[in-house]
């Protein structure tokens, strides 16, 4: 069958595995936003720019500091985290009883300010960050840097936990009581607010992490929020919105989309994404996990 | 044309002597990407190079009223041509500079001839400036990618690098580029084995670096520029490409490109380009300013590129006495010699393509480098008259016309 | 004052200054507040009035400014023909955009339009008439009815007004009709809308339709003033701007897109020479807006005027000690 199309099946492999690995990282940065969605109702539009300061926060904690990558992947999220947690209680806080709308545009000036700030700060060119995994496995059909199959095995891990953290733990049944019914749920001794707060802290370190996974792979630059936030967006909304597990599923999916595509049309890889969710939303608009209203 | 070369050499005299007693005024725009994937090789450290150069012409001291604008144009040629209209329509600005980004380049071009200024090109690539768009307006100072093409894909099919498979950026400039170095390496024996587009910005190339290495060709060509570059670059480190026996050919790169990469992925990249810092004493003083004024990076090619064109302007004005007239000046940068300390001695052909040599370098392994910046061998001279695309090839209207 | 009272005043003073401006100020740069306005009107009336968030809307506009420039320049037609089949292009555009997106409410309509403007973007990106990343440069201007040549600059800009205060009275006619009221009981409460008997859907479809077709006449306008038409125009950040012009003025008020746009595009305009300042600035003074201003500068005068108003009603007997507080209720 590969013959007739003109790909032989090792290449078709190939670009499949490259595609998780790139749905890897879909999967974490959906997984994200799909929890500050889901549990605050808000579009976070400065989620590329919260990923891309995950990155600097790794390539500065290296260079500065000396912290190196494995210490990066903890305190980089923390860092990125406290931030996004500072943002919450200065701006974002005052949003929630208005329209949605307000919080997307809110969060889409922040990015303008925030890349606007790196840029000033480090220009475009991007700065190198060292492989902490060099080297590759030979697995047949490909050779398989080894940094790409940690990148894999991470996201897998943090999505799963995180799943597990929200739909399986105590904890997890508090966020999503509060989510719908705020008030009762503060009457029986919780404090919503706070929870809240470090609900959104949580997703950005979320993205912060996917960022210091993705530094050595991608060029740190202040530009690298802004080419994946729309096509993460896509991710969420065809996922379902708000929906966990459906963010995680349809990352490591539309990685392997966009791997396929990759393969027969290159041109089109950055296209397909948003084809998909223009047909996904008029056949089922609550997306392909989501609970229909 | 003789007659008409005259012609701006009698009304030069006359016009220096009408003025040579009143100050000359002159205003400069440089144009630049202040923002985006190219503000880093451009940038301000354009405008550093434009104020050093009228410094170094002592306008002061010849009691001339030099002013400089700048505005940054974001890589959008509606953006930029909506400035350089403002420009020349209400600031009396005499000539652009720099104006990296070929599609803002053109649009540009095309206002500089309509209101008869000067653009003063550096950072832009596409050859088209000095061929089919060519204006008697502009002049082309730095590099095109006919020079590009001609300078990396010859050395690299000369030494043996005869199968290629290009990695192109899905948009003109790319596209320009693909052709031209396709063109070289077929009419010196190489081959084309396949190409692959890839979306501009490009974010993740490893799937195209998995075909380029399927493709089994020697050489995989990258027609792309800043960021894209440096991403494939390192991309290909991790997948082990080199090690693998396929080598790389970066079409268009910039030193601030492979401080990017690190020279542990970048080391062995052959490519073109005009000017390096570290080739002289004269040069590395004048690195050494730029650095201190620019976040400690060393100037680019363009950066000295504009500092020249912008001389060698002033230089003109001089000449002709005033700065009013746009195609006289150019008229008289052509007359003039080039002369100035980063690009030596020179000359500016009709078609406004400024001839100067090329060099072909080769990034230094990590443990061959001294210090910070210091990246490059030399690796061949391409001389002058070899370096460009020849007169008669661009085909040029208005000089055909003339001639 | 009477509402209407006002508007006219406004609308009246708008028309002084319009005609006079040119005189004074650089015409392009006020011509391309002129075409960004008559953007951000089209926009407004599907948000402010529809409410229907749009993210999109660049599809329109830099679709017009492609067909107009393409139409212009390499059939050769004259500058008021482009337009209108510019224009007409982006209605058509519209028709098949709106036919898919108002099936969807609230959010999923933002990101249906995003959807189907960034397969518009790739359509622009590949197709060869559009030119790439060039776009389409040196569209003539041309001759206006083949008589009034547009390369004067002052003929040109009010040639624009003329279609700027077209689109902006037919917005206006809308808006104030049956129509427009039926509009805004759907954006109020549509279940209730529908129970009254109205075809919601048909109602936003048209809405949808006219706004498309005015952010193509929009398109279409700047291309021919700055005689090229690119990728910029159909890039997701274009429609982000025309919410921006339109949240800075206030959404939902008749001249709050015009003073938006004024806003924007002057300060673009004039803090070019901070380099990579402008963004900065840009987003500060959206996430300012977004956090204090919320009705936009238009919306925060109406407001400041209603409560005087009503300070003065209320009679000089009863001292008003508390400043009233900001109004929470906001509506889309």
């Amino acid at each position: 069958m590969f013959e007739l199309i003109g790909i032989p099946p090792q290449a078709f492999y190939a670009q499949l595995t490259l595609g998780l690995v790139n749905g890897a990282f879909y999967a974490v940065l959906s997984l994200g936003l799909a929890v500050i969605f889901g549990l605050l109702n808000v579009i976070n539009f400065t989620h590329g720019a919260q990923y891309m300061m995950g990155a600097f926060a790794g390539y500065i904690l290296l260079t500065l500091f000396g912290v190196p990558y494995w210490g990066a992947l903890i305190l980089a999220p923390i860092i990125v985290g406290a931030i996004g947690i500072v943002i919450e209680r200065t701006m974002l806080r005052h949003l929630y009883h208005l329209d949605h709308l307000y919080g997307l545009l809110l969060t889409f000036g922040l990015v303008l300010v925030i890349e606007g700030l790196f840029r000033q700060q480090y220009g475009v060119s991007g700065r190198p960050y060292p492989n902490p995994l060099p080297g590759g496995q030979n697995l047949g059909f490909m050779f398989l840097p080894n940094y790409r199959l940690w990148v894999i095995v991470a996201s897998v891990v943090v999505c799963f936990a995180t799943w597990y953290l929200i739909e399986q733990t105590r904890l997890g049944s508090y966020l999503r009581a509060a989510v719908e019914r705020p008030d009762l749920v503060q009457a029986f001794g919780i404090n919503v607010p706070v929870m809240v707060t470090l609900t959104y802290g949580f997703g950005v370190a979320l993205a912060g992490f996917a960022g210091v996974l993705a530094a050595p792979i991608q060029v740190v630059s202040p530009m690298m929020g802004m080419n994946i936030i729309i096509v993460v967006f896509a991710v969420v909304v065809i996922g379902g919105m708000g929906s966990i597990l459906g963010a995680i599923i349809t990352g490591y999916f539309l990685g392997l989309v966009e791997g396929l595509t990759r393969v027969f049309y290159p041109e089109a890889s950055s296209t397909v994404i948003f084809v998909i969710m223009a047909i996904v939303l008029l056949i089922r608009p609550q997306g392909l996990f989501g609970k229909a209203k | 044309m003789v007659s008409r070369k005259l012609l701006y050499g009698l009304s030069a005299i006359a016009l220096m002597s009408a003025t040579s007693a009143h100050a000359i005024d002159v205003k400069l725009g440089v144009l630049t990407d202040m923002s985006g994937l190219y503000a880093d090789l451009t940038g301000q450290g354009s405008v550093w190079a434009t104020r050093k150069a009228i410094e170094d012409f002592g306008a002061e001291e010849k009691g001339w009223n030099v002013e400089v604008v700048f505005a940054d144009h974001q890589n959008r040629p509606d953006v930029g041509s909506t400035v350089v209209r403002q420009w020349f329509d209400t600031d009396d600005v005499d000539a652009v500079v720099d104006v990296p980004t070929s599609s803002v380049a053109l649009a540009v071009n095309e206002l500089t001839a309509d209101r008869n200024k000067v653009f003063l090109v550096s950072g832009a690539a596409t050859a088209d400036l000095t061929g089919s768009a060519c204006t008697p307006n502009t002049v082309h100072w730095t590099y095109d990618t006919w020079a590009l093409a001609n300078g990396t894909g010859r050395a690299i099919v000369e030494t043996g690098g005869e199968s290629w498979f290009f990695l192109t950026a899905d948009y003109a400039f790319g596209h320009a580029l693909e052709r031209d170095t396709s063109a070289v390496v077929e009419e010196f024996g190489g081959q084309v084995l396949g190409t692959v587009r890839h979306p501009f910005p490009g974010t993740d190339f490893s799937s195209f670096i998995l075909q380029a290495q399927g493709s089994g060709a020697q050489i995989i060509g990258l027609a792309n520029a800043g960021g894209d570059t440096v991403n494939a670059v390192n991309t290909a480190a991790e997948f082990g490409i080199v090690q693998a026996g396929q080598n790389l050919a970066a079409l268009l790169m910039f030193i601030t490109d492979v401080h990017a990469i690190g020279l542990e992925n970048a080391q062995g990249l052959i490519f073109t380009e005009a000017w390096y810092w570290d080739q002289n004493d004269v040069n590395r003083e004048f690195a050494a300013e730029f650095a201190e004024a620019n976040r400690g990076n060393k100037p680019t090619m363009i950066h000295a590129g504009v500092y020249s064109s912008v001389l060698h302007y002033l230089k003109a004005i001089e000449e002709v006495g005033s700065a009013e007239d746009g195609a006289a000046v150019v008229a008289a940068m052509k007359e003039i010699p080039t002369d100035d300390k980063l690009f030596g001695e020179g000359m500016i052909r009709e078609d406004g393509r400024k001839i100067h040599d090329m060099y072909l370098f080769e990034v230094k392994a990590p443990d061959e480098s001294t210090g910070d910046w210091d990246y490059y061998h030399q690796r061949a001279v391409i001389p002058a008259d070899g370096a460009f695309r020849p007169l008669e090839d661009g085909g040029c209207e208005f000089v055909a016309s003339a001639n | 004052m009477t509402m209407q009272n006002r508007t006219l005043i406004a609308f009246l003073a708008f028309m002084v200054i319009a005609i006079v401006a040119p005189f004074f100020l650089y015409p392009v740069y006020l011509m391309k507040i002129l075409c960004f306005a008559l953007f951000a009107c089209a926009f407004n009336l599907l948000l402010g009035y529809g409410g229907l968030l749009s993210f999109g809307h660049a599809m329109f506009f830099g679709g017009a400014s492609y067909f107009t420039g393409h139409i212009a320049k390499v059939w050769g037609w004259s500058p008021e023909l482009a337009i209108l089949a510019g224009t007409a292009c982006a209605a058509v555009l519209g028709l098949v955009a709106g036919f898919i997106a108002i099936r969807r409410v609230g959010i999923y309509f933002a990101m249906v339009t995003l959807a189907l403007a960034q397969m518009f973007f790739f359509f622009s990106l590949q197709a060869p008439f559009t030119g790439g990343e060039d776009g389409i440069q040196g569209i003539p201007r041309g001759h206006l009815f083949g008589i009034i040549n547009m390369r004067n600059d002052m003929a040109l800009y009010f040639f624009v007004l003329a279609i700027f205060t077209f689109g902006f009275l037919f917005i206006y006619r809308v808006i104030h009709s049956p129509f427009g009221q039926v509009l805004k009981a759907i954006r109020e409460n549509e279940p209730r809308a529908i129970s009254l008997g109205y075809k919601t859907d048909n109602y936003k479809l048209i809405t949808f339709v006219i706004s498309a077709t005015f952010a193509g006449l929009a398109g279409a306008t700047k291309a021919i003033v700055f005689q090229i038409a690119s990728l910029t125009d159909v890039m997701w950040q274009m429609s982000g701007e025309v919410v921006l012009m339109t949240l800075v003025g206030g959404m939902g008020t008749i001249f709050g897109p015009i003073v938006g746009s004024v806003v924007i595009v002057t300060m673009q305009n004039y803090l070019a020479g901070f380099g990579e300042w402008v963004l900065i600035i840009q987003g500060v003074v959206f996430v300012i807006v977004v956090l204090a201003f919320r009705k936009g500068i238009v919306g925060e005068l109406i407001a400041w005027y209603d409560r005087r108003e009503r300070r003065k009603q209320a009679g000089e007997e009863v001292e008003i000690v508390h400043a009233p507080a900001t109004a929470k209720a906001e509506h889309l």
